[in-house]
Protein backbone atom coordinates (compact mmCIF):
# COMPACT_ATOMS: atom_id res chain seq x y z
CA UNK A 1 0.00 0.00 0.00
CA UNK A 2 2.70 2.61 0.57
CA UNK A 3 6.00 2.57 -1.16
CA UNK A 4 8.77 0.25 -0.59
CA UNK A 5 11.79 0.00 0.99
CA UNK A 6 12.03 3.06 3.12
CA UNK A 7 14.02 1.25 6.55
CA UNK A 8 13.33 3.16 8.72
CA UNK A 9 9.68 2.85 8.84
CA UNK A 10 7.36 0.60 10.68
CA UNK A 11 5.58 -2.33 8.62
CA UNK A 12 2.16 -2.08 8.89
CA UNK A 13 1.17 -5.89 8.79
CA UNK A 14 -2.30 -5.92 9.52
CA UNK A 15 -4.67 -6.01 12.69
CA UNK A 16 -6.29 -9.74 12.40
CA UNK A 17 -7.43 -10.01 16.05
CA UNK A 18 -5.87 -12.22 18.24
CA UNK A 19 -8.02 -14.87 19.39
CA UNK A 20 -5.76 -15.64 22.43
CA UNK A 21 -6.04 -12.27 24.37
CA UNK A 22 -7.97 -11.31 27.24
CA UNK A 23 -9.20 -7.77 26.61
CA UNK A 24 -8.56 -6.35 22.41
CA UNK A 25 -8.59 -2.07 22.17
CA UNK A 26 -8.98 -0.97 18.59
CA UNK A 27 -7.73 2.21 18.20
CA UNK A 28 -9.42 3.58 14.57
CA UNK A 29 -9.22 6.41 12.53
CA UNK A 30 -11.66 7.30 9.47
CA UNK A 31 -11.37 3.74 6.93
CA UNK A 32 -9.33 2.29 9.51
CA UNK A 33 -13.09 1.07 10.58
CA UNK A 34 -12.66 -0.78 7.71
CA UNK A 35 -9.89 -2.91 8.74
CA UNK A 36 -11.94 -4.13 11.85
CA UNK A 37 -15.34 -4.52 10.06
CA UNK A 38 -13.79 -6.56 7.38
CA UNK A 39 -13.07 -9.25 10.12
CA UNK A 40 -16.55 -9.43 11.15
CA UNK A 41 -17.25 -12.89 9.79
CA UNK A 42 -14.52 -14.39 11.64
CA UNK A 43 -15.32 -11.96 15.07
CA UNK A 44 -17.04 -14.22 17.98
CA UNK A 45 -19.14 -12.95 20.39
CA UNK A 46 -16.24 -13.75 23.09
CA UNK A 47 -14.27 -11.64 21.30
CA UNK A 48 -16.76 -8.45 20.44
CA UNK A 49 -17.80 -8.99 24.91
CA UNK A 50 -13.85 -8.63 25.59
CA UNK A 51 -13.31 -5.71 22.81
CA UNK A 52 -13.10 -1.81 23.54
CA UNK A 53 -13.46 0.41 20.21
CA UNK A 54 -12.14 3.88 19.89
CA UNK A 55 -13.42 5.57 16.55
CA UNK A 56 -12.49 9.27 14.95
CA UNK A 57 -13.92 10.04 11.54
CA UNK A 58 -11.66 11.62 9.21
CA UNK A 59 -10.97 11.67 5.35
CA UNK A 60 -13.63 11.81 3.07
CA UNK A 61 -14.69 7.81 3.10
CA UNK A 62 -13.98 7.50 6.84
CA UNK A 63 -16.78 9.40 8.31
CA UNK A 64 -19.82 7.35 8.82
CA UNK A 65 -18.69 4.25 10.27
CA UNK A 66 -19.90 4.78 13.50
CA UNK A 67 -23.06 3.12 13.01
CA UNK A 68 -21.01 -0.35 11.58
CA UNK A 69 -18.83 -0.08 14.60
CA UNK A 70 -21.32 0.12 17.52
CA UNK A 71 -23.93 -2.15 15.54
CA UNK A 72 -20.32 -5.13 16.06
CA UNK A 73 -21.66 -5.01 19.92
CA UNK A 74 -18.75 -4.51 21.54
CA UNK A 75 -17.72 -4.60 25.39
CA UNK A 76 -17.31 -0.62 24.86
CA UNK A 77 -17.69 1.41 21.72
CA UNK A 78 -16.71 5.25 21.90
CA UNK A 79 -16.41 7.36 19.33
CA UNK A 80 -14.58 10.85 19.41
CA UNK A 81 -14.50 14.45 17.91
CA UNK A 82 -10.57 14.94 17.18
CA UNK A 83 -7.19 12.29 17.62
CA UNK A 84 -6.22 14.41 20.24
CA UNK A 85 -9.26 13.37 22.11
CA UNK A 86 -9.12 9.47 21.13
CA UNK A 87 -5.34 9.68 22.04
CA UNK A 88 -6.35 11.02 25.80
CA UNK A 89 -9.30 8.17 26.15
CA UNK A 90 -6.73 5.58 24.78
CA UNK A 91 -4.35 7.10 27.37
CA UNK A 92 -6.78 6.28 30.14
CA UNK A 93 -8.00 2.63 28.88
CA UNK A 94 -4.25 1.49 28.57
CA UNK A 95 -3.47 2.46 32.10
CA UNK A 96 -6.12 0.19 33.49
CA UNK A 97 -5.38 -2.15 30.87
CA UNK A 98 -3.70 -5.67 32.27
CA UNK A 99 -0.92 -7.65 30.80
CA UNK A 100 -3.16 -9.54 28.53
CA UNK A 101 -4.80 -6.79 26.82
CA UNK A 102 -3.82 -6.76 23.08
CA UNK A 103 -3.96 -2.52 21.28
CA UNK A 104 -4.58 -3.00 17.30
CA UNK A 105 -4.68 0.30 15.50
CA UNK A 106 -5.73 0.92 11.98
CA UNK A 107 -6.28 4.66 10.13
CA UNK A 108 -3.61 6.93 8.48
CA UNK A 109 -0.11 6.95 9.05
CA UNK A 110 0.46 9.71 11.27
CA UNK A 111 -2.69 8.38 13.42
CA UNK A 112 -1.07 5.16 13.85
CA UNK A 113 2.18 7.17 14.63
CA UNK A 114 0.44 9.02 17.48
CA UNK A 115 -0.95 6.12 18.91
CA UNK A 116 2.24 3.93 19.26
CA UNK A 117 3.57 7.09 20.51
CA UNK A 118 1.05 6.94 23.69
CA UNK A 119 1.31 2.86 24.00
CA UNK A 120 4.92 2.85 24.28
CA UNK A 121 5.51 5.76 26.23
CA UNK A 122 3.09 3.95 28.64
CA UNK A 123 5.81 0.88 28.18
CA UNK A 124 4.18 -1.14 25.68
CA UNK A 125 6.61 -2.95 23.34
CA UNK A 126 5.75 -1.37 19.67
CA UNK A 127 6.93 -4.96 18.17
CA UNK A 128 4.06 -6.11 19.98
CA UNK A 129 1.07 -3.89 18.77
CA UNK A 130 -0.26 -5.10 15.24
CA UNK A 131 -1.13 -2.12 12.63
CA UNK A 132 -2.59 -1.70 9.84
CA UNK A 133 -2.31 0.92 7.01
CA UNK A 134 -5.99 2.47 5.81
CA UNK A 135 -6.78 5.75 4.05
CA UNK A 136 -4.31 8.55 2.51
CA UNK A 137 -0.57 8.30 2.26
CA UNK A 138 -0.70 11.89 3.67
CA UNK A 139 2.43 12.08 6.12
CA UNK A 140 3.05 13.43 9.51
CA UNK A 141 6.04 15.54 9.11
CA UNK A 142 8.84 17.09 11.73
CA UNK A 143 11.14 20.17 10.37
CA UNK A 144 13.91 19.31 11.35
CA UNK A 145 14.92 22.96 11.96
CA UNK A 146 12.70 24.29 14.33
CA UNK A 147 11.21 20.77 15.17
CA UNK A 148 7.31 21.64 14.90
CA UNK A 149 5.21 18.74 13.76
CA UNK A 150 2.51 19.65 10.57
CA UNK A 151 -0.34 16.59 10.21
CA UNK A 152 -1.66 15.45 6.62
CA UNK A 153 0.91 16.59 4.41
CA UNK A 154 -0.03 15.72 0.99
CA UNK A 155 2.87 17.30 -0.93
CA UNK A 156 6.69 17.86 -1.41
CA UNK A 157 7.75 20.23 -0.79
CA UNK A 158 5.43 21.87 1.55
CA UNK A 159 5.62 25.03 4.29
CA UNK A 160 5.96 24.27 7.85
CA UNK A 161 3.15 25.61 9.43
CA UNK A 162 5.34 26.60 12.48
CA UNK A 163 9.03 28.17 11.23
CA UNK A 164 7.23 28.73 7.19
CA UNK A 165 10.68 26.83 5.29
CA UNK A 166 9.88 25.25 2.06
CA UNK A 167 10.45 21.72 3.61
CA UNK A 168 11.36 18.35 0.88
CA UNK A 169 9.70 14.97 2.74
CA UNK A 170 12.41 12.64 3.37
CA UNK A 171 11.69 8.66 3.14
CA UNK A 172 12.88 8.84 6.74
CA UNK A 173 10.79 8.42 9.65
CA UNK A 174 11.05 8.34 13.56
CA UNK A 175 8.89 6.04 15.80
CA UNK A 176 9.57 8.09 18.91
CA UNK A 177 8.33 11.11 17.13
CA UNK A 178 5.71 9.17 15.11
CA UNK A 179 7.17 11.43 11.92
CA UNK A 180 8.72 12.06 9.01
CA UNK A 181 11.57 13.97 8.11
CA UNK A 182 11.26 17.51 6.53
CA UNK A 183 14.28 19.40 5.51
CA UNK A 184 14.64 23.01 4.33
CA UNK A 185 15.00 22.22 0.11
CA UNK A 186 16.08 26.00 -0.79
CA UNK A 187 18.53 26.40 1.86
CA UNK A 188 21.60 26.28 -0.29
CA UNK A 189 19.60 28.95 -2.69
CA UNK A 190 16.56 30.65 -0.81
CA UNK A 191 13.92 31.14 -3.55
CA UNK A 192 14.91 27.94 -5.59
CA UNK A 193 12.04 25.54 -4.13
CA UNK A 194 10.35 23.60 -6.69
CA UNK A 195 6.99 23.49 -7.62
CA UNK A 196 4.94 21.37 -4.82
CA UNK A 197 3.64 17.72 -6.01
CA UNK A 198 1.12 15.91 -4.87
CA UNK A 199 2.95 12.55 -3.26
CA UNK A 200 0.82 11.28 -0.74
CA UNK A 201 -2.49 11.95 -1.55
CA UNK B 1 55.41 16.29 24.63
CA UNK B 2 52.98 18.64 25.24
CA UNK B 3 50.47 19.53 22.66
CA UNK B 4 50.17 23.22 21.62
CA UNK B 5 46.49 23.54 21.44
CA UNK B 6 45.66 26.50 18.80
CA UNK B 7 43.49 29.35 19.46
CA UNK B 8 40.33 29.21 16.69
CA UNK B 9 36.94 29.27 15.35
CA UNK B 10 34.90 26.65 13.18
CA UNK B 11 32.10 29.42 12.40
CA UNK B 12 31.67 32.93 11.23
CA UNK B 13 35.35 34.04 10.58
CA UNK B 14 37.23 30.23 10.32
CA UNK B 15 40.20 30.76 11.69
CA UNK B 16 40.65 26.85 11.82
CA UNK B 17 43.88 25.67 10.13
CA UNK B 18 46.37 22.53 10.70
CA UNK B 19 49.69 22.86 11.38
CA UNK B 20 52.44 21.24 9.40
CA UNK B 21 53.13 18.43 11.53
CA UNK B 22 49.31 17.85 11.97
CA UNK B 23 48.81 17.58 8.42
CA UNK B 24 51.13 14.97 8.19
CA UNK B 25 49.10 12.79 10.42
CA UNK B 26 45.74 13.88 9.49
CA UNK B 27 44.01 10.39 8.81
CA UNK B 28 43.65 10.50 4.72
CA UNK B 29 41.07 7.73 4.02
CA UNK B 30 41.74 6.23 0.71
CA UNK B 31 44.05 3.33 0.14
CA UNK B 32 43.52 2.98 -3.37
CA UNK B 33 42.45 5.72 -5.94
CA UNK B 34 38.78 4.93 -5.91
CA UNK B 35 35.96 4.35 -3.07
CA UNK B 36 32.92 2.44 -2.89
CA UNK B 37 31.06 1.53 0.52
CA UNK B 38 32.58 -1.62 2.36
CA UNK B 39 32.73 -3.21 5.66
CA UNK B 40 35.99 -1.47 5.79
CA UNK B 41 36.91 -2.56 9.85
CA UNK B 42 39.43 -3.70 11.57
CA UNK B 43 41.40 -4.12 15.00
CA UNK B 44 41.81 -0.40 16.65
CA UNK B 45 45.06 -1.17 17.98
CA UNK B 46 48.05 1.50 18.71
CA UNK B 47 49.54 2.86 15.84
CA UNK B 48 53.11 4.60 15.41
CA UNK B 49 53.96 7.94 16.88
CA UNK B 50 53.02 10.42 14.56
CA UNK B 51 50.04 9.04 13.21
CA UNK B 52 46.17 9.18 14.92
CA UNK B 53 46.59 5.84 15.86
CA UNK B 54 49.21 6.68 18.32
CA UNK B 55 46.43 6.72 21.25
CA UNK B 56 43.62 4.81 20.81
CA UNK B 57 41.33 7.99 21.89
CA UNK B 58 43.09 10.84 19.49
CA UNK B 59 43.88 14.28 21.79
CA UNK B 60 45.26 16.83 19.05
CA UNK B 61 46.06 20.42 18.94
CA UNK B 62 41.97 21.58 17.82
CA UNK B 63 41.43 19.99 21.31
CA UNK B 64 40.10 22.87 23.04
CA UNK B 65 38.36 24.73 20.20
CA UNK B 66 36.68 22.15 19.27
CA UNK B 67 35.36 21.97 23.25
CA UNK B 68 34.40 25.62 22.70
CA UNK B 69 32.74 25.14 19.68
CA UNK B 70 30.93 21.59 21.27
CA UNK B 71 29.84 24.60 24.25
CA UNK B 72 28.58 26.79 21.91
CA UNK B 73 26.26 24.31 19.56
CA UNK B 74 24.90 22.68 23.49
CA UNK B 75 24.00 26.45 24.55
CA UNK B 76 21.98 27.21 21.43
CA UNK B 77 20.55 23.30 21.47
CA UNK B 78 20.33 20.90 23.93
CA UNK B 79 18.99 18.52 22.08
CA UNK B 80 22.40 17.56 20.57
CA UNK B 81 22.57 15.66 23.63
CA UNK B 82 20.70 13.11 24.76
CA UNK B 83 20.67 9.87 26.44
CA UNK B 84 17.30 7.59 27.38
CA UNK B 85 16.79 7.08 30.73
CA UNK B 86 17.94 2.94 30.85
CA UNK B 87 21.42 4.21 29.43
CA UNK B 88 22.56 5.24 32.91
CA UNK B 89 25.00 2.38 33.05
CA UNK B 90 26.01 2.72 29.81
CA UNK B 91 27.12 6.44 30.34
CA UNK B 92 29.34 6.07 33.68
CA UNK B 93 31.26 3.42 31.41
CA UNK B 94 31.95 5.18 28.82
CA UNK B 95 33.04 7.69 31.36
CA UNK B 96 35.57 5.89 32.76
CA UNK B 97 36.41 4.73 29.33
CA UNK B 98 37.38 8.27 27.85
CA UNK B 99 38.93 9.22 31.15
CA UNK B 100 41.38 6.37 31.42
CA UNK B 101 42.08 6.76 27.70
CA UNK B 102 42.84 10.07 27.47
CA UNK B 103 44.98 9.92 30.77
CA UNK B 104 47.12 7.03 29.77
CA UNK B 105 47.29 8.84 26.14
CA UNK B 106 48.06 12.71 27.19
CA UNK B 107 49.60 12.24 30.82
CA UNK B 108 50.98 16.26 30.74
CA UNK B 109 47.19 16.90 29.90
CA UNK B 110 45.26 14.12 31.96
CA UNK B 111 45.17 12.86 35.00
CA UNK B 112 42.78 10.17 36.74
CA UNK B 113 43.17 9.79 40.15
CA UNK B 114 40.83 6.38 41.50
CA UNK B 115 40.62 5.95 45.22
CA UNK B 116 37.90 3.61 45.40
CA UNK B 117 34.23 4.93 44.08
CA UNK B 118 35.86 8.45 44.75
CA UNK B 119 37.61 9.57 41.29
CA UNK B 120 39.68 13.14 41.02
CA UNK B 121 39.54 14.05 37.41
CA UNK B 122 42.12 16.64 36.38
CA UNK B 123 41.81 18.21 33.08
CA UNK B 124 44.74 20.80 32.36
CA UNK B 125 43.98 22.57 28.94
CA UNK B 126 40.19 23.37 30.14
CA UNK B 127 41.18 23.89 33.61
CA UNK B 128 39.01 21.42 35.37
CA UNK B 129 39.99 19.16 38.61
CA UNK B 130 36.89 17.85 39.88
CA UNK B 131 36.32 14.91 42.47
CA UNK B 132 33.56 13.07 42.40
CA UNK B 133 31.90 9.49 43.16
CA UNK B 134 31.81 7.09 40.65
CA UNK B 135 28.70 5.73 40.25
CA UNK B 136 26.75 8.96 41.65
CA UNK B 137 25.05 11.50 39.59
CA UNK B 138 24.16 14.19 42.13
CA UNK B 139 28.17 14.59 42.05
CA UNK B 140 28.56 16.02 38.76
CA UNK B 141 27.55 19.04 37.16
CA UNK B 142 26.18 16.95 34.16
CA UNK B 143 25.03 13.25 33.17
CA UNK B 144 27.74 11.43 32.96
CA UNK B 145 28.39 11.03 29.64
CA UNK B 146 27.61 15.17 28.65
CA UNK B 147 30.43 15.42 31.26
CA UNK B 148 33.02 13.50 29.50
CA UNK B 149 32.29 14.34 26.04
CA UNK B 150 32.34 18.01 26.73
CA UNK B 151 36.09 17.21 27.21
CA UNK B 152 36.36 14.70 24.63
CA UNK B 153 36.92 15.35 21.22
CA UNK B 154 34.64 13.83 18.40
CA UNK B 155 30.75 12.89 18.33
CA UNK B 156 29.42 10.15 20.21
CA UNK B 157 26.54 7.48 20.29
CA UNK B 158 26.33 5.12 22.64
CA UNK B 159 23.95 1.87 21.03
CA UNK B 160 22.55 -0.52 23.40
CA UNK B 161 22.33 -4.26 22.30
CA UNK B 162 19.24 -6.59 22.62
CA UNK B 163 16.76 -8.32 20.50
CA UNK B 164 19.66 -9.10 18.16
CA UNK B 165 19.77 -5.72 17.15
CA UNK B 166 22.01 -1.75 18.15
CA UNK B 167 19.64 0.70 19.47
CA UNK B 168 20.70 4.53 19.46
CA UNK B 169 19.66 5.33 22.96
CA UNK B 170 22.03 7.76 23.72
CA UNK B 171 24.26 10.59 22.20
CA UNK B 172 26.76 13.73 21.89
CA UNK B 173 26.19 15.28 18.37
CA UNK B 174 27.38 18.53 17.81
CA UNK B 175 30.05 17.81 14.91
CA UNK B 176 28.20 15.47 12.44
CA UNK B 177 27.87 15.28 8.61
CA UNK B 178 24.37 15.93 8.00
CA UNK B 179 22.05 13.85 10.22
CA UNK B 180 19.65 14.59 13.50
CA UNK B 181 20.56 12.31 17.23
CA UNK B 182 16.95 13.86 17.94
CA UNK B 183 15.12 12.21 15.15
CA UNK B 184 17.30 9.26 14.93
CA UNK B 185 17.55 8.32 18.97
CA UNK B 186 15.66 5.56 19.53
CA UNK B 187 16.18 3.51 16.31
CA UNK B 188 18.32 0.50 15.10
CA UNK B 189 20.91 -0.46 13.01
CA UNK B 190 18.99 -0.52 10.36
CA UNK B 191 16.42 2.05 10.93
CA UNK B 192 19.24 4.94 11.59
CA UNK B 193 21.01 3.59 8.36
CA UNK B 194 17.84 4.11 6.19
CA UNK B 195 18.74 7.25 4.08
CA UNK B 196 22.35 5.44 3.07
CA UNK B 197 22.32 4.26 -0.68
CA UNK B 198 23.70 1.49 -2.17
CA UNK B 199 25.12 0.26 0.83
CA UNK B 200 21.73 -1.80 2.16
CA UNK B 201 21.27 -3.62 -1.06
CA UNK B 202 25.18 -4.65 -1.43
CA UNK B 203 24.87 -6.44 2.16
CA UNK B 204 27.28 -3.68 4.05
CA UNK B 205 24.72 -3.22 6.81
CA UNK B 206 23.73 -7.12 7.54
CA UNK B 207 27.70 -8.20 7.75
CA UNK B 208 28.38 -4.97 9.60
CA UNK B 209 25.30 -6.10 12.09
CA UNK B 210 26.06 -9.18 12.66
CA UNK B 211 30.26 -8.34 13.17
CA UNK B 212 29.02 -5.50 15.81
CA UNK B 213 26.89 -8.33 17.78
CA UNK B 214 29.89 -9.80 18.72
CA UNK B 215 32.10 -7.27 19.66
CA UNK B 216 34.23 -8.21 22.16
CA UNK B 217 35.56 -6.05 25.54
CA UNK B 218 39.13 -4.93 24.87
CA UNK B 219 39.37 -5.44 21.99
CA UNK B 220 37.97 -2.03 19.96
CA UNK B 221 37.41 -1.70 16.13
CA UNK B 222 37.61 0.94 13.86
CA UNK B 223 36.56 2.23 10.18
CA UNK B 224 36.71 5.51 8.33
CA UNK B 225 33.61 7.61 6.98
CA UNK B 226 34.40 10.92 4.93
CA UNK B 227 32.81 13.50 3.57
CA UNK B 228 32.94 17.19 2.15
CA UNK B 229 32.73 20.22 3.89
CA UNK B 230 32.52 24.08 2.64
CA UNK B 231 34.57 26.12 5.38
CA UNK B 232 35.88 24.38 8.36
CA UNK B 233 32.50 24.36 10.16
CA UNK B 234 32.35 21.39 12.15
CA UNK B 235 28.67 21.93 13.24
CA UNK B 236 27.09 20.65 9.76
CA UNK B 237 23.67 19.42 11.41
CA UNK B 238 20.80 19.25 9.42
CA UNK B 239 18.73 21.52 12.14
CA UNK B 240 21.26 24.23 10.77
CA UNK B 241 21.06 22.88 7.33
CA UNK B 242 19.35 26.46 6.66
CA UNK B 243 22.64 28.34 7.45
CA UNK B 244 25.35 26.23 6.46
CA UNK B 245 24.12 25.30 3.00
CA UNK B 246 24.44 28.55 1.39
CA UNK B 247 27.81 28.11 1.72
CA UNK B 248 28.27 24.57 -1.13
CA UNK B 249 27.20 28.03 -3.54
CA UNK B 250 30.73 29.98 -2.29
CA UNK B 251 32.88 27.45 -4.15
CA UNK B 252 34.65 29.03 -7.36
CA UNK B 253 37.24 27.94 -9.63
CA UNK B 254 40.11 30.12 -7.39
CA UNK B 255 38.94 29.66 -3.91
CA UNK B 256 38.71 26.00 -3.97
CA UNK B 257 42.18 25.62 -2.13
CA UNK B 258 41.00 27.33 1.09
CA UNK B 259 37.20 26.68 1.22
CA UNK B 260 37.04 22.60 -0.17
CA UNK B 261 37.90 20.67 3.39
CA UNK B 262 37.91 17.15 3.57
CA UNK B 263 36.51 16.22 6.24
CA UNK B 264 37.46 12.15 7.34
CA UNK B 265 35.51 10.33 10.25
CA UNK B 266 37.78 8.18 12.43
CA UNK B 267 34.74 5.61 13.84
CA UNK B 268 35.77 3.20 15.81
CA UNK B 269 33.86 1.01 18.63
CA UNK B 270 34.17 -0.33 21.89
CA UNK B 271 32.50 -2.80 24.02
CA UNK B 272 31.29 -1.30 27.31
CA UNK B 273 32.15 -3.70 30.66
CA UNK B 274 29.06 -2.89 32.65
CA UNK B 275 26.13 -2.25 30.64
CA UNK B 276 27.42 -4.65 27.71
CA UNK B 277 26.46 -1.42 25.17
CA UNK B 278 28.25 -0.21 22.31
CA UNK B 279 30.06 2.88 21.94
CA UNK B 280 30.69 4.71 19.15
CA UNK B 281 33.25 6.98 18.74
CA UNK B 282 32.88 9.63 15.61
CA UNK B 283 36.20 11.55 15.54
CA UNK B 284 36.53 14.25 13.11
CA UNK B 285 39.35 15.87 11.14
CA UNK B 286 39.37 18.58 8.40
CA UNK B 287 41.97 19.44 5.88
CA UNK B 288 41.58 21.96 3.62
CA UNK B 289 42.30 21.57 -0.22
CA UNK B 290 45.39 23.82 0.26
CA UNK B 291 46.67 21.98 2.76
CA UNK B 292 45.64 18.74 1.43
CA UNK B 293 47.66 18.69 -2.00
CA UNK B 294 51.25 19.53 0.31
CA UNK B 295 51.09 15.49 0.65
CA UNK B 296 51.07 15.00 -3.33
CA UNK B 297 49.77 11.17 -3.11
CA UNK B 298 46.93 12.50 -1.10
CA UNK B 299 46.15 15.17 -3.92
CA UNK B 300 46.44 12.52 -6.81
CA UNK B 301 44.52 10.27 -5.18
CA UNK B 302 41.52 12.62 -3.88
CA UNK B 303 41.65 13.36 -7.22
CA UNK B 304 41.30 10.20 -8.84
CA UNK B 305 38.55 9.24 -6.21
CA UNK B 306 36.12 12.36 -6.34
CA UNK B 307 36.37 11.74 -10.65
CA UNK B 308 35.03 8.23 -9.94
CA UNK B 309 32.74 8.14 -7.27
CA UNK B 310 29.23 6.53 -7.99
CA UNK B 311 26.86 9.21 -8.38
CA UNK B 312 24.38 8.05 -5.44
CA UNK B 313 27.26 8.97 -3.44
CA UNK B 314 27.88 12.32 -4.61
CA UNK B 315 24.25 13.21 -3.87
CA UNK B 316 24.36 11.45 -0.51
CA UNK B 317 27.19 13.30 0.30
CA UNK B 318 25.78 16.57 -1.17
CA UNK B 319 28.97 17.42 -3.58
CA UNK B 320 27.03 18.01 -6.40
CA UNK B 321 27.44 21.86 -6.61
CA UNK B 322 31.00 22.37 -6.09
CA UNK B 323 32.37 18.81 -7.37
CA UNK B 324 33.46 19.89 -10.61
CA UNK B 325 35.23 22.64 -9.19
CA UNK B 326 37.24 20.79 -6.69
CA UNK B 327 38.47 17.92 -9.55
CA UNK B 328 39.39 20.88 -11.94
CA UNK B 329 41.24 22.19 -8.92
CA UNK B 330 43.26 19.02 -8.03
CA UNK B 331 43.71 17.58 -11.51
CA UNK B 332 46.53 20.71 -11.49
CA UNK B 333 48.00 18.62 -8.75
CA UNK B 334 47.91 14.65 -10.50
CA UNK B 335 50.21 14.12 -12.87
CA UNK B 336 49.07 10.69 -12.96
CA UNK B 337 52.20 9.03 -11.71
CA UNK B 338 51.18 5.67 -9.51
CA UNK B 339 50.02 6.04 -6.16
CA UNK B 340 51.66 3.65 -3.49
CA UNK B 341 49.60 1.08 -1.43
CA UNK B 342 48.20 2.06 1.88
CA UNK B 343 47.01 5.36 3.23
CA UNK B 344 50.04 6.79 4.59
CA UNK B 345 52.09 9.45 2.71
CA UNK B 346 55.16 8.51 1.03
C1 LIG C 1 26.85 1.28 15.91
C2 LIG C 1 27.50 2.22 15.38
C3 LIG C 1 27.07 3.10 14.23
C4 LIG C 1 26.30 4.22 14.29
C5 LIG C 1 25.68 4.83 15.54
C6 LIG C 1 26.18 4.72 12.93
C7 LIG C 1 25.45 5.84 12.58
C8 LIG C 1 25.34 6.35 11.29
C9 LIG C 1 24.54 7.49 10.93
C10 LIG C 1 23.67 8.29 11.89
C11 LIG C 1 24.69 7.70 9.61
C12 LIG C 1 24.02 8.81 8.78
C13 LIG C 1 22.78 8.28 8.10
C14 LIG C 1 21.91 9.39 7.51
O1 LIG C 1 22.15 9.80 6.37
O2 LIG C 1 20.98 9.86 8.18
C15 LIG C 1 25.60 6.69 9.12
C16 LIG C 1 26.04 6.58 7.83
C17 LIG C 1 26.78 5.50 7.36
N1 LIG C 1 27.20 4.40 8.10
FE1 LIG C 1 26.99 4.14 10.07
N2 LIG C 1 26.87 3.90 12.09
C18 LIG C 1 27.42 2.89 12.84
C19 LIG C 1 28.18 1.86 12.39
C20 LIG C 1 28.48 1.65 11.06
C21 LIG C 1 29.27 0.54 10.59
C22 LIG C 1 29.90 -0.53 11.46
C23 LIG C 1 29.34 0.66 9.25
C24 LIG C 1 30.10 -0.32 8.38
C25 LIG C 1 29.95 -0.59 7.17
C26 LIG C 1 28.60 1.86 8.87
C27 LIG C 1 28.44 2.36 7.60
C28 LIG C 1 27.87 3.57 7.25
C29 LIG C 1 27.90 4.15 5.91
C30 LIG C 1 28.56 3.53 4.68
C31 LIG C 1 27.24 5.36 5.98
C32 LIG C 1 27.07 6.40 4.86
C33 LIG C 1 28.15 7.42 5.06
C34 LIG C 1 28.44 8.41 3.94
O3 LIG C 1 28.49 8.06 2.77
O4 LIG C 1 28.69 9.60 4.28
N3 LIG C 1 28.09 2.42 10.00
N4 LIG C 1 25.97 5.87 10.17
Amino acid sequence: MLVEGIKSRPVYGGIAIDPFARRHIFALEGEGALALLDQKPALTATMLNRSEVLYVAAGPKGLDHDLALAALKPDRFWQGPTIETLLFRLRGSLSAATMSTRLYISGREGFIGQCMQVATDMGMDFSSIPTEHRGSLARRVQCVHCKGITDDVRTSPFKCSHCGLNLLVRDHYSRRLGAFQGVNVDAEEPGTAPQAEELFA
Amino acid sequence: MAIVFRQETFRDDFTYRNSPGNIRRFPFPFDRDEYMYSVNMEPHVRGQAGTVYESLIDVDEHYVAEMQDRALVLKEDPLRYQALPHMMAAQWDTLELLMEEQAAGYPEHFTLIRNGDRWRWINRPLGIDDTFTFGDRSTLPYDPFEYITRQAQGDFCIVDQRDGNLWMDAGMVTTQADWSLDFDIGMNFMEWHGPVPLAHQIGVFDRALKFLLNLQLGKPTRRFNWTMTINPRLDTSPENYHKWGPDRTTVTPDNVGEKVHLRVELQSLWRLPRSNAILFVIRCYLISMNELVTVPKWARRLHRVLKTLPPELVDYKGLTRYRDNTIAWLSKHDDGAPTSPGIFPD
